[in-house]
């Protein structure tokens, strides 16, 4: 089904009584059980004002054709967002949408937060088919509860997201990348404790650690020469952005055979998870608090890890659950069942 | 503004209910005489008070989780405070209601610089979380202008934000995990010393719930390393079409001040009366704030000042000096000072889109005229969130009344053109019953629902938020 409205879409979900398989590009989410119900048709930006740094756009939106409106305007979504259709062996075009419900956050989520912090408003028809909107297109609102943040990288479970607002920033007039020899994550450590404005700290093997700043020219100028000082063996780079995408995108496991596994912990656990890990190969993002490892297929790298401040789940292999606490579990079931009574959505891909 | 009556069936086990929580905590935790509740009969909304059945004053989090589960078992209402700073009434309480206030809960669990976060109790006040970690030269962003009272515990409950979120972000965007005490007094930790967590995001809406969904004990907070430097420029304009003109192109331009402040003629007379800061004398000014290294302040403002001679600003004062940057802030942060000596004031906190500025400034003051009252407006215009400031005398039977009246209307205009409510000060029970002006009653229910699943028997802080008629029938 491929909905042409959003009144068309509650309809659909008012009458279903089977389960839904939502579907944007399916770029990050394999296939999930039952009829498929594509965003495709609910697309187009809705309101875009460079000037209040606000974007509304609905949810079955390209990404590309987001960014490319934004570039033209030399503006962003500050989070930059994953393409992970190269890692997980999928060739369809990224929705909006899938960003959102996925919670898509790339490098610079260190200095400007997430997809979450940048979502200020959503619509969205909940599992009895009723349009909810909440949020609204203001960068400050208190006003009720934030389900904006409860649908940020609620994976379709909640509801099938029509619109999304989001707060912008300006695309920087110039970026300069660090490349730094040594133990990574003390460089990323120190980048990050640093009073630079650091707005990428990553590791990428056979290159190293690498610290990104942006900005006004002279400025950058400055704090990459501060930085080089903190970092011995640093060598400065003008742009580098194809290290940042490689990051990103996770492009050095794309087409490799093994498992991804995302590593969610305190970089200063990072070091010895590596080392418990047991893994293939390894990158690391948001200052060593994201670590990308490839491991051969059906390595249990939960039971390697052991016990620690944080998470492990993989992302590519077979279908993986995280055991959450009973009295999270509990919470979730409950938002589950308040929202999707039907249990439309419980059957998303992973 | 009416509460919902209190239930007599409570307030007739009033002893059996005081002394069941004396058997609970130590003796000093629990406050009935109101000679000492007295302090709780209200919190920074003065308008409206109520004396609470009793307070209690836990030291952990055990103790709060046995005070929870001991009035749900009781089917008693609580209302959890923090330092009672709300402008919104969120602490006010109900007679038929025990306050939880976590004000004595003040400790610092663990400060962690290589991974950038400090664990503190959620009584601690907002100031005294960059106090602990300011030597080692890091900081705590959000910056309420009450930070110096007010507790992390109202800071997440309300989403509380301030003049420096334009860069950093508000509460929500610093959080990093809570520990979160059910009204059944089921402990659950939400998010931790980490970016992320899997499921939903539940750390995201229980920020800003408004103490409805649970209690906060415990935070994980991002602390950042403070920049070398900052100094603000001073510009005022003589139209505030002029200022808010120059505000969107400030923030197209792609600088990011890490503040823009506004102030309107009201305003600024009001403030030099006060506080003889030495402002121009002009229809509306601007404090724009940017960061970093004497090269880059220096860069930052060229940019600034070369987008503001579009505008023929008819003042631009740099700060080159300490002293001067402290009288650029000086009116500014006096100005709700300034606004008591005028009177009793309202003080709004609507948010509008950067670009409505002029438009909504213009029907403020013609409502307020309509309304025979005065409005002052100073607020934070990088973000749209507005302060007007309805001035009015609180002895004179009907100004209250006829204020609040006022501050509903401009409230709907900035819904209106496309904002909300409240964008940092948090609904309460001050906007309650406006809530319909922004949410259908699809839009609500979706929010009730989510109380429905943490607090099923809708005892926490019940009366707030949403309007008493749309939470009836879940209040029992």
């Amino acid at each position: 089904m491929q909905p042409q409205s959003e009144e068309e879409l509650a309809e659909m979900v008012r009458s279903a009584d089977a389960p839904l398989a939502l579907r944007g590009g399916a770029t990050r989410h394999g296939p999930g059980a039952g009829l498929a119900l594509e965003t495709g048709g609910l697309s187009g930006i809705s309101l875009y004002e460079p000037g209040a740094l606000t974007l509304v756009v609905r949810a079955g939106t390209p990404l590309d054709q987001v960014e490319a409106a934004l570039a033209a305007e030399h503006q962003q979504l500050a989070f930059e967002p994953p393409r992970l259709g190269p890692l997980l062996g999928r060739d369809g075009v990224s929705t909006i949408g899938g960003v959102a419900a996925t919670n898509a956050s790339g490098p610079r989520r260190v200095q400007a937060g997430a997809c979450r912090d940048a979502m200020i408003g959503i619509r969205f028809v909940d599992g009895r088919g009723e349009v909810i909107r909440n949020g609204g297109r203001v960068m400050k609102n208190v006003t009720g509860y934030d389900l904006v943040k409860l649908l940020a990288g609620s994976r379709g479970r909640l509801g099938v997201i029509t619109e999304l607002a989001f707060k912008l920033a300006p695309r920087p007039e110039r970026v300069v990348t660090l490349i730094v020899p040594g133990d990574p994550v003390a460089a990323m450590t120190k980048a990050l404790g640093s009073p630079y404005d650091v707005t990428g700290a990553g590791y990428l093997p056979g290159i190293g650690a690498i610290v990104r700043v942006e900005g006004l020219s002279a400025s950058v100028t400055y704090r990459a020469e501060r930085l080089a000082a903190l970092l011995p063996g640093a060598e400065i780079v003008e742009g580098g952005q194809d290290h940042w995408a490689a990051l990103r995108d996770v492009l050095p496991f794309a087409g490799q055979v093994g498992d991804v596994w995302r590593v969610i912990c305190r970089p200063s656990d990072a070091t010895a998870l590596i080392e418990r890990a047991g893994a293939e190969a390894h990158l690391m993002d948001w200052g060593g608090g994201l670590i990308w490892f490839l491991t051969e297929p059906d390595h249990d790298l939960r039971t390697a890890l052991g016990s620690f401040q944080g998470h492990a789940i993989r992302i590519r292999g077979a279908k993986d659950h995280l055991p959450l606490s009973p009295q999270v579990q509990a919470l979730n079931q409950g938002l589950y069942h308040q929202f999707d009574p039907k249990g439309l959505f419980a059957q998303q891909g992973a | 503004m009416q509460m919902p009556d209190p239930n007599a069936a409570i307030l007739a086990r009033r002893a059996a209910i005081v002394a069941g929580l004396r058997a609970l905590l130590p003796a000093d935790a629990v406050l009935d005489d109101p000679a000492e509740t007295r302090a709780y009969e209200c919190d920074a909304l003065t308008a409206y008070r109520c004396l609470p059945l009793a307070v209690t004053l836990p030291r952990t989090t055990e103790e709060v989780a046995a005070i929870l589960r001991f009035c749900h078992a009781q089917g008693v209402p609580v209302i959890p405070r923090g330092a009672g700073t709300s402008l919104a009434g969120g602490s006010l309480p109900t007679p038929d209601a025990v306050i939880l206030g976590v004000a004595r809960m003040t400790g610092v669990i663990e400060t962690n610089y290589p991974d950038r976060y400090i664990h503190v109790q959620t009584g601690r006040t907002n100031l005294s979380v960059t106090g602990a970690v300011e030597a080692q030269g890091w900081f705590y962003a959000p910056d309420p202008s009450s930070q110096l009272a007010c507790a992390i515990a109202g800071n997440i409950a309300m989403n509380s934000g301030g003049a420096h979120c334009l860069k950093y972000g508000v509460t929500t965007n610093n959080l990093l995990g809570v520990t979160l005490v059910q009204m059944d007094g089921t402990v659950v930790h939400l998010g931790g010393p980490f970016s992320e967590s899997e499921g939903l995001d539940l750390l995201g809406v229980v920020c800003g719930s408004e103490g409805q969904l649970g209690v906060v004990t415990e935070a994980y907070l991002r602390i950042l390393p403070k920049p070398e430097g900052a100094r603000p420029v001073l510009m005022g304009f003589d139209s505030n079409e002029g200022a808010g003109a120059c505000v969107a192109d400030i923030i197209k331009a792609g600088v990011l001040p890490v503040a823009i402040e506004f102030m309107d003629r009201p305003c600024i007379v009001a403030t030099e009366a006060f506080a003889q800061a030495g402002y121009p004398d002009c229809e509306a000014l601007l404090i724009v704030e940017v960061e970093g290294s004497e090269a880059e302040i220096a860069e930052q403002l060229a940019l600034i000042r070369a987008i503001a001679a579009r505008h023929s600003p008819v003042e631009f004062r740099e700060s080159r000096s300490a002293e001067e940057t402290r009288r650029i802030w000086l009116g500014r942060k006096s100005a709700f000072g300034a606004m008591g000596q005028m009177g009793d004031y309202i003080c709004l906190d609507g948010t509008i889109p950067v670009s409505e500025l002029p438009f909504v400034l213009r029907r403020i003051s013609e409502l307020t005229e309509a309304a025979g009252l005065r409005v002052a407006n100073v607020f934070h215009a990088g973000d749209g969130n507005m302060h007007p400031l309805i001035i009015f005398n609180a002895n004179q039977p009907g100004d209250l009344e006829k204020a609040e009246a006022l501050g509903a209307d401009i409230l709907r205009l900035c819904v209106q053109v496309g904002g909300c409510l409240t964008g940092e000060h948090g609904v309460g029970v001050e906007k309650r019953d406006l809530m319909g002006v922004q949410f259908s009653d699809q839009d609500m229910e979706a929010q009730l629902r989510v109380k429905d699943v943490f607090d099923p028997n809708w005892l926490l802080n019940p009366a707030k938020v949403f309007p008493l008629s749309v939470t009836a029938s879940r209040r029992g």
